[in-house]
């Protein structure tokens, strides 16, 4: 079931709100870094996501506009959607837990992204590929500064190794649905519109595996995955931390209709 | 005002009816004293910002690209294009943003990149390979940055993101300053 029966638009839906969503996240660490390196660090990660989730939110408008449906502004879709209507990864939606929590969390989905925009950034639909390469270009620093921290705090203290495992068990669930291919997807995929995250599991692994050999940490072996079968957060089916990431971010819209800056 | 007819002179008025050329290269010299509000030493066209400028019928139409997706200077800059241009006569530009081809540092003009390490700031692409050393893991960052105080290579990131995204934060071993490190993009 698409958000308005057109699967274009509920697929660049799925990156504009996991980036949305994740921004979010990293903006609730704004004032309370660890370091100052690191709270800027953090909220500046989360700048480029809330960029990039415009540039998808941007697309998502055109093409709801297009398909002469009831076209959505781009706050609209950002602070006036209901959980349910929101498509992006359970991993991204994850409470900050402590620093561990918060940088596993990042690792997990940074290796992500970045494989995903660069095979989409050769995508058969132009909008898509653009997007996609300009937002690889900033993926790019992404990664290399949460797998530092994983080798950093997995490296460390024997108190920040067991936090850093503990939390890189803890999120494992959620990246499976990273790599699972829904029929929208699989639509997608066949017109070259679609990158195929199955593919994209395998290397995946193999960068994981190597930053984490290089801290010390071990792999998860957990088999069982949250939402790889059809029903998570892609198709909108959400852990109940959703709800209060929204409840804080869609709050001005909600209480103030139509309040702009 | 006497008009002499030099470039110049139809440059400085603000009159309806100048040639299309002249708007144009009025629209270019105005955007290049639009400066980057983040980065005050050098000008949007120098860093690249300013992709075209051309005619559209009677409007003038300026095409920018972003330089990160998020970047928080855009509002302004924008803003800033249309002052400038208003200052020179130049009213209801449209202003549009383009993606493709990525903005990348490479359009950062050579005397701007020497203007940014007179401001203290390593200017993108001022690096060596690091010594090849047998057992140095991929994970490691292959270049070093030079500091744009004393011009040592000895320099350590502190963090991939500085004052703002597109910087990162060093610290130099030799003269102990910190300083911001354009990224390469």
């Amino acid at each position: 079931m698409t958000a308005n029966g057109i699967p274009l638009f509920d697929y660049v839906l799925r990156f504009a709100d996991s980036d949305l969503v994740l921004a979010q996240r990293l903006g609730e660490w704004v004032g309370k870094g660890p370091v100052l390196e690191e709270d800027i660090a953090l909220t500046n990660v989360g700048l480029d996501l809330l960029g990039q989730a415009r540039l998808w939110f941007g697309y998502a408008v055109e093409i709801e506009a297009a398909s002469g449906r009831r076209g959505r502004s781009e706050d609209e879709l950002a602070f006036l959607r209901d959980g349910s209507a929101f498509r992006n990864l359970l991993l991204s939606e994850q409470p900050n837990g402590n620093y561990a929590d918060t940088t596993a969390r990042q690792f997990y989905f940074d290796q992500w992204h970045v494989l995903a925009l660069a095979a989409l950034s050769s995508s058969s639909d132009p909008r898509v590929a653009a997007i996609a390469a300009k937002a690889a270009k900033e993926a790019a620093y992404h990664v290399e500064r949460s797998a530092d921290w994983v080798i950093r705090l997995g490296d460390g203290t024997d108190e920040s190794h067991r936090k850093m495992q503990a939390s890189l068990d803890e999120l494992w669930m959620y990246t499976g649905e990273m790599f699972a291919a829904d029929a929208i997807e699989i639509g997608l995929i066949e017109n070259g519109i679609a990158v195929d995250v199955r593919k994209l599991r395998a290397p995946w692994l193999v960068n994981v595996r190597a930053v984490l050999d290089e801290a010390t940490l071990a792999l998860p072996a957990g088999l069982w995955m949250q939402g790889s079968d059809g029903r998570g957060g892609k198709q909108g089916i959400h852990t109940e931390h959703l709800g209060h990431v929204l409840g804080e971010m869609q709050f001005l819209q909600r209480a103030y209709p139509g309040q702009q800056w | 005002m006497v008009t002499t007819g030099t470039v110049e002179a139809q440059l400085a008025q603000p009159s309806p009816g100048v040639t299309d050329a002249v708007l144009l290269e009025r629209a270019w010299r105005a955007l290049s004293t639009v400066m980057d509000p983040e980065v005050p030493v050098v000008s949007i066209v120098e860093l690249g910002i300013v992709r075209d400028v051309r005619l559209d019928g009677p409007t003038l139409v300026i095409e920018v690209t972003p330089t990160y997706s998020g970047c928080p200077a855009t509002e302004t800059i924008i803003r800033d294009i249309d002052d400038a241009l208003d200052a020179r006569g130049v009213s209801n530009p449209r202003i549009e943003t383009t993606l493709a081809p990525a903005w990348s540092t490479d359009r950062i003009a050579p005397e701007a990149k020497r203007r940014l390490q007179a401001f203290g700031i390593a200017p993108p692409h001022v690096v060596r390979p690091r010594v090849d050393v047998a057992g140095i893991s991929p994970l490691r960052r292959a270049t070093q940055v030079m500091c744009p105080r004393c011009g040592s290579f000895r320099t350590n990131l502190v963090s991939q993101f500085g004052s703002t995204a597109c910087k990162a934060h060093y610290r130099c071993e030799n003269c102990l300053e910190p300083f911001d490190y354009f990224k390469a993009f």
